[in-house]
This record gives C-alpha cells, structure tokens and sequence, in this order.
C-alpha cells in the first residue's frame, strides 16, 4: 500500500507507529527519500493529519496511515481536512476494539468511517480491499477520488491485509508533475488573488452555502462512484454480503456451498461509502435471505437492511475481538438458512 | 487443488520464515498464493503459526479450516492442529521436542528429529529448513531446487549472506530424511 501511495505521485507521508501497520510507515521511511519526497514520522497521529492538511493545502498528494486508536485520534483532522475541502488518503488497518483493544483483525471501525467519526456534516469515500493486489489498485483510486472531488478518501482494510503476503504486480507510477493543476491550492499568490483554505466561516449563510455546495458534490459520487463485485449471483437463493478480507473468506464458503448443491451468491462492497444500496435492493427482489458476516457486532447490516428492507431475511453473523471467520464457520451459518 | 500449509512452533523456532519461504517459492513456481501468520506480539518464547495457501487457481480465503498438511515444531502445535489435518494429510512431527506420536492413523505421519538433525551440520537453528525440507519431499509440491533458489534469494536480500550455505545443507538433509 506504501509503494502504491508512491507510485500514484504521492510526495508527502506523515505517520505515527501502530501495530498492525508499522510496515507501511517502515517502508516509506526507507523508500519516500528515494523519489524526493517527504517522510516525517509526526509526534503523534494528531499532528500527522494536520501535516496532510497543510501540505494537502499546498497542493500535495498527502497520506497517513494507522490503526484503529490512532484514526480516533486524527477524527478531529479528517472533519477539518473535509470542511475545507482538502484531499488526503487515509488508510485504516483495522484491528480489534474498542480501546486500546488487540493488534488483530477486525472491522469495529466501520460506523466510524462511513458515519462519520469527526464532528459535522461530512462524508468521506471509503474503499474496502479484499485481497492485496486490490489494496494496490485500491489506494491508486484513492488518490484519484481525493483530487477529483477534493475529499478525504480512507482506505478500509484490517489487520488480516496489514500482516499477509500476497504476490502483486504494480501498476507504471504516475508522474506527480504531471497531474492536474490544482488552481486552488496555496502555492505563493504571484500574479493571482490569494487562495484561502479554512473549515471557520462565521457568516451561517456563508457556510450554509459552502455545504450545500459540498453535499452537491457527495451526491455526485453517490452517483457515480459505487464500485462492488458479485459473485455467482444469478441464480443464487440466498446470498452472503462481506466486505474486506471477509469477502474472500466467503469466497470459497461459496465455492464450499455450491459443491453441497447450495445456491449461494456474494456481493462485495468494494466502496463502502457511498454504499452499494441499488444492487442489494435488487437483489432482495429474488433472493430468500442476505447474511451480512463482518468481523464485528453487526454494522454494514445496518446498511445491508436500509436497502433490503422487508423484501428478504437479513440475517447477522459476527465475529468479535480480533477473532477471524473461516470458510466452514461462514458455510455453517449459511446452511442454517439454506432451506 | 488447493494446496494448503500450517507451520506452527514456538516464537523463535522459524515457522514464520519457512512458510515464507514455501509461499516465495510457490510464486516462483507460477502458483497463486498466499501467507497468513498468526503471532503474538512477542519476538520469542511465544507461540507462532503461518498458514500458506498454494493453488493454480485465485485464492478465496488465506483463512484455513483444514491443511492439507501440518509441519509441528513442538508438542503444543501438534496438539493444536492435529486434528484439523485433511483426511490422507501429511504430519511433520519435529520428534527432536516432540516425544509422543501423531494420534490419528488415516494421515501420513513423519517423525523428523529436525533439531538434531540442525545441530549435527553445525546450526540448530536451521531446524525449520530440516522440516520444511521433509516437506517438500512429503508433499511432492515442487522440486527442492525451488525452495534453495527462494531461500538464497531471501537470506541475501538479508543481508544474511553467510547462513546461505547451512541452510542449503539443512532442506537438504530434510529432504533426504523422508
């Protein structure tokens, strides 16, 4: 995920250590030098997302990286990163929670990063890889929808996908000179009006105005930027929803499944927000039942039984604490429901 | 066909290594894999496992219910895994700790005495390269050649240059103890 972050032209990493993602920070320590970017390993979480919003404002690609404890501390920066309109791509290894919690996997995170753990009406893009090629594809993305709809992007991933090894291929690095120009930016006000960056509007009618605008944009991605996958849906009765890690576990739960005969289908999120509501609508329209199993105590249910409504069985199973589903554990669930 | 690994030992007895080791080499060999460890935060001492997956299709879940091999370092890893093993599985016992015999009698059971055999060529160390080179002849998943070019590749990127040649000795003296 490190590499990928370069290799998408970002130039500026701030970070704090925390286990299950001292490997990212390690690795751009070694390797930011090396292309003439910017490694600092910041006194604390709080300062690093505040160095993202400063050299988001100079019109950097920024990143941090943390864990579960250290993304409720930088909550605080996310909120003021969004309220003035700034990009910089966070990645969340999960790990368990609440607290100080353990260093294993695990998605207690997911109301905080699709809710809104900071303060005020903001959203961000979040983005959930399931395996590591696609954390690489994923991050590259990130950087792209920062820029694009000038937001903070987080990538969602756990601390199954911070420790594994998976062979890849990286895709050519971007050229950082060769992006587009952010007019906006703070780059010295030669020949120009200056460019103001803040979230602090006194005016109500003035910030009124600035978030109508901003929720503008939100429903502009809401429009354009759903990404999910399915999997032997077509004909399936009953279907399991997953995101991250999980969703590759149930991958070969289906595959499990289906050699019993069992018609059994996966939709993947892949953006977690804005949430894939419009496929899993559909798709309660001709399955008997949509088993959401995350890694916590049941939260992208709730989103899960927004879009289904009454139309389908919206069974939960969790797994709490760090502890991981396997594939006979998940297939178990499903044939509880399999009838 | 998936092809699935456990390691499992003490913090410090090398399981992590050498089911790095196995997955690099996978790779190499043109396999989809994957490399889950499970550790706690102790460096040694405390115990330690790897679950390596290698199949020549994409890998669902790194996540596994039932290896189709188990390499035990020690007694409680045998204990934890042994009944998770696939039927006509295949038991590495190292029998230099492990003084009791794999209980079940439908899985292929091998007795490596790996940290004598280690300690003989000059490196008790080396002992999770005797096994995982019992491994590989057990399992017939790749020639050891795959696993020598993997570990000298990985021991120089390293900077452990110098250990090249015992580990070499000790897959060696693995493989030929099958």
């Amino acid at each position: 995920m490190a590499e990928a972050g370069i290799r998408a032209g970002c130039r500026a990493y701030f970070g704090y250590p925390i286990t299950p993602q001292n490997e990212l920070l390690e690795y751009m320590a070694a390797h930011m030098p090396k292309v003439g970017g910017i490694f600092i390993q910041a006194e604390s979480e709080v300062a690093a997302i505040n160095m993202c919003y400063g050299a988001s404002a100079a019109g950097a690609r920024t990143m941090t990286s943390s864990s579960s404890p250290g993304i409720s501390l930088k909550m605080e920066g996310i909120s003021y990163l969004a309220g003035a309109d700034l990009p910089t791509v966070l990645i969340n290894v999960v790990r368990g929670g609440p607290g100080l919690g353990n260093i294993a996997p695990a998605q207690g995170d997911y109301f905080q990063a699709t809710k809104g753990g900071g303060h005020g009406d903001y959203r961000m893009i979040v983005l959930a890889p399931a395996t590591i090629p696609e954390s690489i594809e994923l991050v590259m993305l990130a950087f792209e929808l920062a820029d694009r709809y000038r937001v903070p992007v987080m990538v969602l991933a756990d601390g199954m996908l911070g420790q594994m090894m998976e062979p890849v291929l990286f895709p050519e690095p971007v050229d950082p000179a060769a992006l587009p120009a952010k007019p906006w930016a703070i780059t010295g006000a030669r020949g120009r009006r200056p460019n103001r960056i803040s979230s602090y509007f006194l005016d109500p009618a003035e910030l009124s105005a600035r978030n109508v605008k901003r929720q503008r944009r939100y429903q502009q991605i809401e429009e354009q930027e759903i990404r999910y996958e399915e999997h032997e849906t077509a004909d399936a009765t009953l279907v399991v929803a997953a995101y991250g890690s999980v969703a590759r576990i149930a991958r070969t739960a289906v595959r499990m499944a289906r050699s019993e005969g069992i018609k059994l289908g996966l939709l993947r999120p892949i953006t977690v927000w804005p949430f894939p509501y419009s496929p899993l609508r559909a798709l309660s329209r001709r399955v008997d039942a949509i088993l959401t199993v995350e890694m916590n105590a049941g939260q992208m249910v709730e989103d899960v039984r927004l879009a289904v409504a009454e139309r389908a069985e919206t069974p939960f199973y969790g797994k709490l604490g760090g502890l991981v589903p396997t594939p006979k554990d998940i297939l178990r669930e499903v044939k509880r429901y399999a009838s | 066909m998936d092809n699935t690994f456990i390691f499992a030992g003490f913090g410090g007895q090398g399981v992590i290594l050498a089911g790095k080791l196995l997955a690099q080499a996978g790779a190499d060999y043109g396999l989809e894999v994957t490399w889950l460890p499970s550790y706690g935060p102790e460096m040694r001492g405390g115990t330690a496992n790897c679950t390596v997956v290698l199949s020549d299709e994409p890998i669902g879940s790194p996540v596994v219910d039932n290896p189709s091999a188990l390499v035990a370092m020690n007694l409680p890893s045998l204990e934890r895994f042994e009944k998770a093993v696939v039927e006509a599985g295949t038991v590495v016992v190292n029998s230099s700790l492990v003084t009791r015999r794999v209980e079940r009698n439908d899985v292929t059971e091998l007795t490596i005495p790996a940290n004598d055999i280690a300690a003989s060529l000059g490196n008790p160390r080396a002992a999770n390269m005797v096994a995982l080179g019992a491994l590989v002849k057990a399992t017939g998943i790749f020639p050891l050649d795959i696993i020598k070019r993997a570990m000298v590749r990985m021991l120089s990127d390293k900077g452990s240059g110098k250990l090249i040649e015992v580990n070499e000795r000790a897959l060696e003296a693995g493989y030929e103890a099958v």
